[in-house]
């Protein structure tokens, strides 16, 4: 038995799937899926451009949002504190800049899936041949992209405001550091994405309450071992715990990737557990919502 | 092979009563589906009548991999919508009562990424999505503005050409022509005439529209409270119930009006 669906034409170049004789053609092969990863990045940036005045407003928010933090070292300084100033304001803003990198992955990925049940297109998304790694991924994917260009805009023009001077600074081994963090982000931004999936009303605000975890616990702006005891072990289990570490002893100590060793081979553990992790997590939440009947347009 | 086999099917959600206090906390169990077993043949288009909250989205979403059932089997071509989720997927596609989009995208972008998510490059989409836009008699024109700028008619359009774009051989049209206007409505209805008559696309098509129901299926069925009542072709479904209309054949199997006696969309129910 031969059936092909004609709409449009056999031979237009149709993804093969949906002519089969007996079994399927394509059971979903990689050029597919990688197809369909690019797809996620396109709609995100779609989205991105429909919404380009409110990320402009976004970005000059965190931009004043990091000179406040970063003006505090100055403060000391003026009040009669004794520190290094430039160095101190690089630590925060290297603080302030790397938090504002982590909030644009969680934001990402958390409130996509948000957005898409507010919007209802998540049951069309679900009902793609699209394997879940792939969509997952390919909001991850954009969301570093996205995070990357903007949080490096933020570091340079704040950086030029205060009139730093890092000439010390190896930015080859920050950004491999930063590229590897990403992952155990993402595999983070799996887990509380999972939350809006089962309430959008409820979901984001959880998200909040794990992203505050994250800054309290891993030394955004002050080192973790002032930390009560219990808190520095929460803080062993962050990535951004050694994401600032490292960042910032590559960046005010020039430390290579050697010297950045310590901090890299838990962030690369981290990643390897939390991607899969992350998704385990984010398929048990879609069977939750598949089977109580969460995955209906809310709003 | 069937197009569609399904086998006692089951689906009940808890659902918070109504009321304040102790009694909203309370919840039962309602049956969406209870025990629904029918089959369709390839080609073939199949409406299912049913008042709001009959089971009719219930068992599009079941048949779309979206809901899992808590019985029987549902089958696409001989693929089990559970077991083989993935490659019923790519054999399915639905149009539902709303015309879910990303409203600040246009029908372009909307549509574009859509098809990405099916494997088609820009290469193909490009070319297939004006043409598809244009069958759909959608204002090629008005393609790159926000959804939100559209009618209610034009976005169900768009959604048409969502599913078409993706070559279903099983389309679910979940009440595709409720809430337009009566243009809209004939130009969907004339769009699935030709469907049928072109192309080698199996239907169902659920709504609680008698006359669409009439006009378009082979075969109509009666679903109430989550229980199929009868699948037949409408001659005999008249000739089952003794009646002269496929609204009394209705009001005699189900003891309702279709349109009155209504219970809660799904779409309001609070499920728990």
């Amino acid at each position: 038995m031969r059936l092909r669906s004609r709409i449009p034409p056999p031979g237009a170049g149709a993804a093969t799937p949906l002519a089969f004789d007996g079994e399927l053609v394509s059971h979903g092969s990689l050029r597919e899926q990688l197809i369909g990863l690019g797809g996620v990045v396109e709609r995100n940036s779609y989205l991105i451009k429909r919404y380009g005045w409110w990320e402009l407003a976004f970005f000059i928010w965190t931009v004043a949002n990091t000179l406040t933090v970063v003006f505090i070292a100055k403060g000391v300084s003026a009040g009669g504190g004794h520190l290094n100033v430039q160095r101190e304001t690089t630590t925060l803003l290297i603080g302030a800049v790397i938090w504002a990198y982590l909030g644009i992955i969680f934001e990402i990925l958390t409130e996509t899936v948000a957005w898409e049940r507010w919007e209802g297109t998540i049951e069309y998304t679900f009902m793609a041949p699209l394997s879940r790694a792939v969509h997952l991924g390919g909001m991850g994917l954009f969301s570093v992209l996205y995070g990357v260009a903007r949080t490096a805009l933020l570091f340079v023009v704040i950086a030029l405001f205060f009139g730093l001077h890092l000439a010390a600074a190896d930015f080859g081994a920050a950004l491999l550091l930063l590229a590897i963090a990403s992952i155990s982000f993402v595999g983070l931004g799996m887990i509380t994405a999972v939350l809006p999936l089962i309430s959008p009303e409820k979901g984001a605000q959880l998200g909040f309450i794990a992203q505050g975890l994250l800054l309290v616990v891993s030394g955004v702006y002050y080192p973790v071992s002032i930390l009560p005891q219990w808190m520095q072990w929460i803080a062993t289990v962050s990535p951004a715990t050694y994401a600032l570490r490292g960042i910032r002893s590559a960046v005010l100590n020039g430390a290579g990737v050697s010297g950045c060793w310590s901090d890299i081979w838990p962030l690369l553990i981290l990643g390897v557990v939390s991607i899969p992790l992350g998704l385990a997590v984010f398929r048990a939440g879609e069977r939750y919502a598949k089977r109580h009947g969460k995955l209906k347009r809310s709003g | 092979m069937y197009a569609v086999e399904v086998s006692n099917l089951e689906k009940r959600f808890e659902r918070r009563s109504a009321g304040r206090g102790r009694s909203a906390r309370r919840r039962r169990s309602v049956a969406a589906l209870a025990g629904v077993s029918f089959v369709i043949e390839r080609r073939e288009c199949v409406a299912i009548l049913g008042q709001n909250g009959s089971g009719k989205s219930t068992l599009v979403r079941a048949l779309s991999t979206l809901l899992l059932p808590d019985g029987g089997t549902a089958k696409v071509f001989g693929r089990d919508v559970v077991r083989d989720a993935g490659e019923v997927r790519r054999l399915v596609n639905r149009v539902s009562v709303e015309a879910s989009f990303f409203k600040k995208m246009s029908a372009l972008e909307n549509l574009s990424y859509a098809a990405r998510f099916y494997g088609l490059t820009p290469r193909i989409t490009r070319a297939r999505i004006p043409e598809i836009l244009e069958r759909v008699g959608f204002p090629v024109v008005r393609a790159s503005a926000p959804m939100e700028e559209l009618s209610r008619g034009m976005q169900q359009k768009v959604a048409l050409a969502r599913a078409l774009l993706t070559s279903p051989v099983l389309l679910l049209l979940d009440e595709p022509t409720t809430g337009l206007d009566p243009r809209s409505k004939r130009e969907v209805q004339s769009f699935i005439t030709d469907i049928r008559a072109e192309h080698d696309t199996t239907i169902l098509l659920c709504t609680h529209d008698l006359a669409e129901a009439e006009a378009l299926a082979e075969r109509v069925g009666i679903l109430h409270a989550g229980r199929l009542l009868a699948l037949e072709r409408s001659e005999d479904l008249l000739r089952r119930y003794d009646a002269a209309t496929l609204e009394e054949a209705f009001f005699s199997a189900t003891g309702s009006a279709i349109d009155l006696d209504a219970r809660p969309d799904e779409a309001d129910e609070v499920w728990a």
